[in-house]
């Protein structure tokens, strides 16, 4: 037998034929910069301890494990474990990347840092940082997205950031990533662009895993501590991909199922929706090769889901790799599944996750009675769902339609 | 050598500046970009860049962004690039490269629309998503159909990417002339002439063309001064806009004439 290849040591820029440096060729010097400055820092003592100073006494770190035996009996004989990313400082995981990035921005002598947001947390993380280390931020917002996430720029303008509320194309995240990226082609030697995802040209979709990996190394050896246990399966939800990557890394190279779900929206079968990796194809989209929704010409499909943070229509392409060799699996969950799970985590309980981890507990509920009894599920509740209250209220009658 | 090629050399020979003009495709019809684009070549322009709109065109500023979004919500679709460019072909013997972002042509199948250019007339592509790095597959089919490949040389690029970008171009290179999206600016960087001079200085013997934020005949006459051609878009695009075929028209002799 042939020896196992070792899936977590790919660090870019390609994952099989995935990834890559599809840009425009004044961004090339930036994103070199970028990747020598990460190099050099992630094996530096002095980098590291910064961080992992930072993640302790500002972000929270390490995140707790919550076992949920109530929740795990709506979906059979299980158990299901959290790894609560939403009790981070900011409401989500995404503050671990922005931390790592926004030291790396200082280490390049960059005072400004621009940044793309769909549900506004990464953009809220972004500013957050900005306010910490004395950055200039310009967060790019699509529209709609400033409109279905009205707090959330609220709080990013408190953190003092200019929120820019992005016009053009579907008006959300794909147009507000258009938009950073044009503004970086532009400011690209004051400015550093803090991608809040695992997609983009290396070094973004590995150095971002990178900052996230913290949340599966940290659940493996607390799973492992608490309750002498390597979970069955890891399960979380998938926009661009960046919690799901950093709970699935730690455990690539162990027997262990990964489940990603993203977002149906209305239901595969609509059209209206927002699972790229399991109706896309393979293309290109924002810097780098891999699953998109996009019709025979390659114009991109406007993605559409009931969560911000998941209606993007590409996909990080180390996931597009762990589809195409099988290692993870990808299934899709509709608005009203998602909603429904949310709603039974806060009912059973007394925690309210956001929209687009409710995807992933859905996953859950329908998937879970196809384990063997027993069976223990990993599940990264990555955010918070505070920012989500407005939309939840309309959704189940708890507040009235102000426009009727 | 590539006729564009030969255009360049032969408009510097005798003093002429050479203008290179950006139209799209299907804007904001079919018919009427075909219009355009013969007018511009009766105009004067020495190559026509004819753009592929696509939905993510992250190089580009409001106008072109606004002209394409037309162009796509009429239906274009790229299998009529063929049409337009017989169509062009028909009435004018004017170069055409094609101008696209990388996702349309892998879509289509870069072997395909190869064909599709060279049967239709066609001389090559500008693609300002894809350095020469990622480019395996067009440099071996391009080769292949002698078809010309304009990359972008940019003042980030490091000496040795601005002579990796000449030497993988064929027609010209595209020396951007200022860190920036397409758009018209009143002033052109000095940026510009160090990315023509750092281009020379590799030695190669590829022309090299300025674009990005060039407007008007005075900016076309100064970077004929130092660089092989002057490539303008936008200010064609607005000069349309506001008053049909003879703006455009009169937009094309002014830049390329100075009168």
């Amino acid at each position: 037998m042939s020896e196992k290849p070792v899936l977590s040591s790919q660090n870019g820029p390609y994952f099989g034929q995935f990834g890559g440096r599809f840009v425009p060729e004044s961004l090339i010097a930036a994103l070199d910069e970028l990747d020598e400055t990460y190099q050099a820092a992630k094996t530096d003592p002095a980098f590291i301890a910064e961080l992992s100073e930072l993640n302790r006494t500002y972000v929270g770190r390490p995140s707790q494990i919550t076992e949920v035996p109530k929740f795990a009996s709506l979906a059979g004989d299980i158990r299901v474990f959290l790894k609560r990313e939403d009790l981070n400082h900011t409401g989500s995981h995404k503050i671990n990347n922005v931390l790592g990035q926004a030291l790396l921005a200082k280490r390049m002598g960059k005072k400004r840092i621009i940044a793309e947001t769909g549900a506004g947390q990464h953009g809220v993380a972004s500013a957050t940082a900005a306010a910490l280390f004395g950055l200039e931020c310009v967060v790019y917002m699509g529209e709609i997205d400033t409109k279905r996430q009205a707090l959330n720029v609220a709080r990013m303008k408190l953190l003092g950031a200019e929120v820019v509320p992005v016009v053009t194309g579907s008006k959300t995240l794909k147009d507000a990533i258009n938009e950073a990226l044009r503004d970086w082609v532009t400011n690209v030697t004051s400015t550093h662009y803090l991608l809040g995802t695992v997609a983009g040209p290396h070094p973004f979709p590995t150095m971002v895993r990178d900052f996230h990996s913290v949340i599966g190394h940290e659940a493996k050896a607390q799973l492992q501590a608490e309750h002498s246990l390597i979970p069955d399966v890891v399960a979380a939800c998938v926009g661009g991909g960046s919690n799901a990557i950093g709970i699935f890394h730690a455990f690539l190279d162990d027997p262990v199922r990964l489940w990603g779900f993203e977002a149906a929206g209305d239901g595969i079968e609509t059209g209206r929706h927002a699972a790229t990796l399991s109706e896309g194809k393979v293309g290109v989209l924002h810097g780098a090769k891999s699953f998109i929704l996009q019709d025979e010409d390659g114009q991109t499909i406007e993605s559409h889901s009931i969560s911000a943070g998941l209606d993007y229509p590409g996909v990080g392409p180390e996931h597009a790799w762990l589809k195409d060799i099988a290692r993870a699996e990808y299934f899709g969950i509709t608005d009203d599944e998602a909603m429904q799970a949310l709603k039974a985590l806060a009912e059973t309980e007394g925690i309210i996750a956001a929209i687009e981890t409710a995807h992933a507990l859905a996953g859950i509920i329908k998937f879970g009675s196809s384990l063997k009894p027993g069976s223990s599920i990993l599940l990264n509740l990555s955010g918070r769902g505070d920012k989500d209250m407005e939309t939840v209220g309309k959704y189940f009658g708890f507040i009235g339609d102000t426009n009727e | 050598m590539s006729s564009v090629e030969t255009i360049i050399r032969e408009n510097k020979s005798k003093g002429v500046d050479t203008l290179i003009g950006y139209f799209p495709a299907g804007y904001p019809t079919l018919e009427a970009s075909v219009e355009a684009c013969v007018a511009m070549c009766e105009a004067g322009v020495d190559v026509l860049e004819l753009g592929i709109p696509y939905s993510d065109p992250v190089m580009d500023g409001l106008v072109i962004q606004q002209a394409t979004e037309v162009s796509l919500a009429t239906g274009f679709k790229i299998r009529e690039i063929s049409k337009i460019i017989k169509a062009i072909r028909q009435r004018v013997d004017t170069p055409i490269l094609v101008m696209s972002y990388w996702n349309p042509i892998i879509q289509y199948g870069v072997k395909q629309l190869a064909e599709d250019l060279v049967s239709a007339g066609a001389q090559g592509m500008i693609t300002p998503d894809l350095i020469p790095d990622e480019a395996a597959e067009w440099l071996q089919i391009s080769d292949e159909y002698d078809l010309d490949r304009v990359f972008m040389a940019t003042p980030s690029s490091s000496t040795e990417r601005l002579a990796k970008a000449a030497n993988s171009s064929r027609g010209f290179v595209y020396g951007v002339s200022t860190m920036g999206i397409t758009g018209t600016r009143e002033d052109l960087d000095a940026k510009a002439r160090a990315v023509v001079s750092g281009v020379r200085d590799s030695r190669t013997s590829t022309p090299v063309c300025v674009g990005i934020g060039i407007s008007t005949a005075e900016q076309v006459s100064e970077v004929n001064s130092y660089a092989d051609g002057a490539i303008v878009g936008s200010a064609i695009i607005k000069a349309y806009n506001e008053a049909g075929i003879d703006g455009l028209v009169n937009c094309v002799r002014q830049l390329k004439t100075g009168k």
